[in-house]
């Protein structure tokens, strides 16, 4: 019988955490989808290794999120027993691959707000999250150098891959404003010293980005209207296809280890 | 703060010396204690127990790492050893010793610069080739064969090379 799935309480602190957590795993198994068909060798590690940092991030935040919780979950139900509504990351994150610029500007508009965010995570009240914030801050800072030279080559590159570079960058524009978005729960855990408020990023995020988007030759939309629903659960249709593959083992043959 | 008897201090040492041979599996020139990964033994009665702090988030060494532990502590006569795994203080390489720093070096992987602050993270990386020891080196890869390391290129002897990331 199919692994059914968990009931998940999902407390202001528990659901914070899993966000976070959602968003490193959905996009450490993206950058995976490329391992083996990447352009380059040197790419192909790159991607790997960038998914396997945020991967290692995800896993962290699980294991934070189910000791929060106190039930009997773990880093691997949430990760495998939780269906599409049930998972809490951005839109941005779970977009698909693409083509290559695609790819690497989903990872640049991601890392040049986690960067900064996971810095100013480190001066969290709660100890467990300021010290997976060290780690991330460090591992974000090689994530956003890698993708911003990547942008600034494929921008002011050939015709084509500066075209394919814009397009990515309108078409995912869309996706960026859920990552500053704030609701009650979170409010509360950033008055209390345990979370950061996301906004405060959004001044120096704009500035990384007209840096490396004007040096790559591109430019950023004017156009502010921005999706949102991941953080609620309320996702595009590529999310499920991802669900289904990343899940399929546990789903199939419940708690089958290696 | 707790009075240690001898008998304790030298079964301790004993636990720690146990712990601290085991090696990197992916560079297994370092020891855990060169890597600065071993944090702490803990020893209560005759049940030991080991703190280690990972390096990076996704390193899949960690796992490994920590079932050696085990292993070499049951050798060494330890029964049901546990390893704790401690977040707080991160890792660091500032933390890799001057001897593994050594040993990294002679093995053929540039050792990380002095500190891993932010300025070492980004731009002015000057890396010496652990081959012939030129200056005049170039950035092939950010990334490299395992998440520690990046890939680097000598000008001057031609060699590839990996050089252990600060971090």
């Amino acid at each position: 019988m199919p692994a059914a799935n968990i009931e998940v309480s999902e407390t202001p602190l528990v659901l914070y955490a899993l966000r976070r957590a959602d968003d490193a795993l959905i996009l450490g198994h993206r950058l995976s989808e490329w391992c083996g068909h990447a352009p380059m060798m040197e790419e192909d590690m790159a991607l790997s290794n960038i998914a396997l940092d945020l991967i290692g991030q995800a896993r962290e935040l699980y294991t934070y999120a189910a000791k929060a919780e106190g039930k009997d979950n773990d880093e691997d139900k949430l990760a495998y027993l939780r269906d599409v509504r049930q998972y809490r990351n951005l839109l941005l994150v779970e977009q698909p691959n693409g083509d290559f610029a695609q790819t690497l500007v989903r990872q640049f508009f991601y890392s040049a707000f986690a960067d900064l965010y996971w810095r100013a995570m480190m001066t969290s009240r709660d100890a467990t999250l300021a010290a997976i914030a060290a780690k991330s801050e460090k591992e974000s800072a090689y994530h956003l150098r890698h993708a911003s030279e990547w942008i600034i080559r494929l921008g002011d590159g050939t015709d084509e891959s500066h075209r394919r570079a814009q397009a990515a960058v309108d078409h995912l524009w869309a996706f960026t404003g859920e990552m500053f978005a704030v609701d009650d729960g979170e409010r509360a855990l950033i008055h209390a010293g345990i979370a950061i408020d996301p906004g405060t990023l959004r001044g120096r995020w704009l500035t990384t980005l007209s840096d490396v988007v004007g040096e790559a030759t591109l430019t950023l939309p004017q156009n502010d209207w921005m999706q949102q629903g991941g953080r609620a659960g309320r996702h595009s249709e590529h999310l499920g296809h991802l669900l289904s593959e990343l899940q399929s083992m546990q789903r199939t043959f419940p708690g089958q280890t290696w | 703060m707790v009075t240690v008897l001898e008998r304790d201090s030298d079964l301790r040492q004993r636990a720690w010396d146990a712990a601290a041979s085991v090696v990197d599996p992916e560079i297994p020139v370092l020891t855990i204690a060169d890597l600065g990964v071993l944090r702490d033994v803990v020893l209560d009665g005759d049940h030991v127990e080991v703190a280690i702090t990972p390096t990076y988030s996704g390193c899949p060494a960690m796992n490994m790492i920590a079932f050696e532990i085990e292993v070499a502590l049951e050798r060494a006569g330890f029964r049901g050893p546990k390893v704790r795994t401690v977040l707080s203080p991160a890792w660091t390489t500032d933390w890799m010793s001057e001897e593994g720093r050594r040993k990294l070096r002679a093995y053929g992987i540039a050792p990380p610069q002095a500190s891993g602050s932010r300025r070492a993270l980004f731009g002015g990386q000057a890396v010496a080739c652990p081959q012939c020891g030129s200056g005049k080196t170039e950035l092939l890869s950010e990334f490299g064969s395992t998440s520690c390391k990046a890939l680097w290129r000598c000008k001057a002897c031609r060699e590839p090379f990996d050089y252990f990331k600060c971090h």
